[in-house]
């Protein structure tokens, strides 16, 4: 099926959440580096956080060829209310319990999300979630590892994980908010949708959590922490944008 | 023991409240492991550095960060450090060669112009 103008628009609203998702948690994770438990762990974390920033780059390059503004000017000149991240990227780093969770359910979705995207229609972003594969299969696999290390840890260490677990997976459903144009995305096969996504990522985490032992918590309100895509931000992202854009805002028009 | 430091991660630990008689056992914790690195398929892996850590397979993670991050890499072994059979340097003897066994290399043997002569037979 041919992509046509009204396709364009659901298709940048596709491209803007997936960039802003890895801009923005690229940037929350990057807040650890210089202050991981451990030197290594420091290096592996802040390396992950600096592949999301690259491959945001490569969506927001993207979205460039489509007609949006140039990568830099849209990562670093847009409010809060032009973001299209998820709120569940937003949410301050906490303790490294909480953001060792909020890693582990970012990223098992993540991998689906581009796995599904693989087979897109829209064969520029099927070819950049080609590329990333290798990041991402490190990225759950550091994710699984550290879950599963600190689950059979001891007493501690398992509260930390399940309390986490607790808070972490209702933002984490924040993740598969219908996007606006949804249903142009999916007549045009450039994606399979939110639904099929949200299923697949469940059904993907459940078996380890409960090998894990620990306990998923039920989706009381699978829908409260929507809006993100739509705008609707929690009070944690503009601080974070203002943070992150105050080099840039010194002289936009530098040269780099 | 007062302690200021500017890494938070030294002032979180509230060491100014570690007992000073507290003896901690080597490894009781995190425990080394060695790091073997391949750079191409077939080729032989090397033994690259070694990482600290909890389990071997956080090792595993930390050893891709650390070795094999900018340099070519196909394929990792990890290994506990103590698992490894080492040999002492005072044992190091044992590896001498002496001159009077010098007829075990290869190069004692006469038979370049054995092995000429044969492919001039040949036609070569």
């Amino acid at each position: 099926m041919e992509i046509t103008e009204k396709h364009v628009e659901a298709l940048k609203e596709l491209l803007y959440s997936m960039a802003d998702d890895l801009l923005i948690l690229g940037h929350r994770n990057s807040e650890w580096t210089g202050l991981g438990p451990l030197l290594e762990e420091d290096i592996a974390f802040s390396s992950m956080a600096q592949d999301k920033i690259g491959q945001s780059y490569a969506l927001f390059q993207l979205l460039n060829e489509l007609g949006e503004q140039e990568p830099d000017t849209v990562a670093f000149t847009r409010n809060a209310n032009q973001f299209h991240c998820s709120k569940l990227v937003e949410f301050p780093i906490g303790g490294y319990d909480y953001s060792l969770v909020r890693h582990f359910l970012y990223d098992s979705a993540d991998t689906i999300r581009f796995d599904m995207l693989r087979n897109s229609v829209f064969e520029p972003l099927a070819m950049v979630c080609k590329k990333f594969t290798g990041e991402l299969k490190y990225h759950t696999m550091h994710a699984e590892i550290w879950m599963k290390n600190l689950a059979n840890g001891n007493e501690e260490s398992k509260l930390k994980i399940q309390n986490s677990l607790n808070v972490a997976f209702e933002q984490a459903l924040s993740l598969f908010e219908p996007l606006a144009g949804e249903g142009l995305l999916l007549e045009s096969g450039i994606f399979e949708g939110t639904t099929v996504w949200k299923d697949r990522w469940l059904d993907s985490i459940k078996p380890m959590i409960q090998n894990w032992g620990l306990v998923l918590p039920t989706e009381n309100a699978p829908n409260s922490y929507y809006g993100g895509r739509n705008g609707q931000h929690t009070p944690h992202l503009q601080p974070l944008l203002d943070e992150m854009c105050e080099v840039f805002a010194i002289d936009p028009s530098a040269e780099w | 023991m007062e302690f200021e430091s500017l890494d938070p991660r030294i002032n979180r630990s509230n060491i100014n409240q570690v007992d000073e008689n507290l003896t901690v056992e080597q490894n009781s914790m995190f425990q080394t492991y060695e790091v073997f690195a391949q750079s191409k398929h077939g080729l032989q892996h090397q033994h690259v550095g070694s990482v600290h850590a909890s389990s071997i397979d956080l090792a595993l993670l930390f050893a891709k960060e650390q070795f094999a991050r900018r340099g070519e890499c196909v394929n990792l072994w990890i290994a506990k450090t103590t698992d490894i059979l080492t040999t002492s340097y005072t044992d190091s003897d044992i590896f001498e060669t002496t001159d009077t066994k010098l007829y075990r290399n290869p190069e004692s043997y006469k038979v370049v112009d054995r092995i000429k002569a044969f492919k001039e037979r040949q036609g070569a």
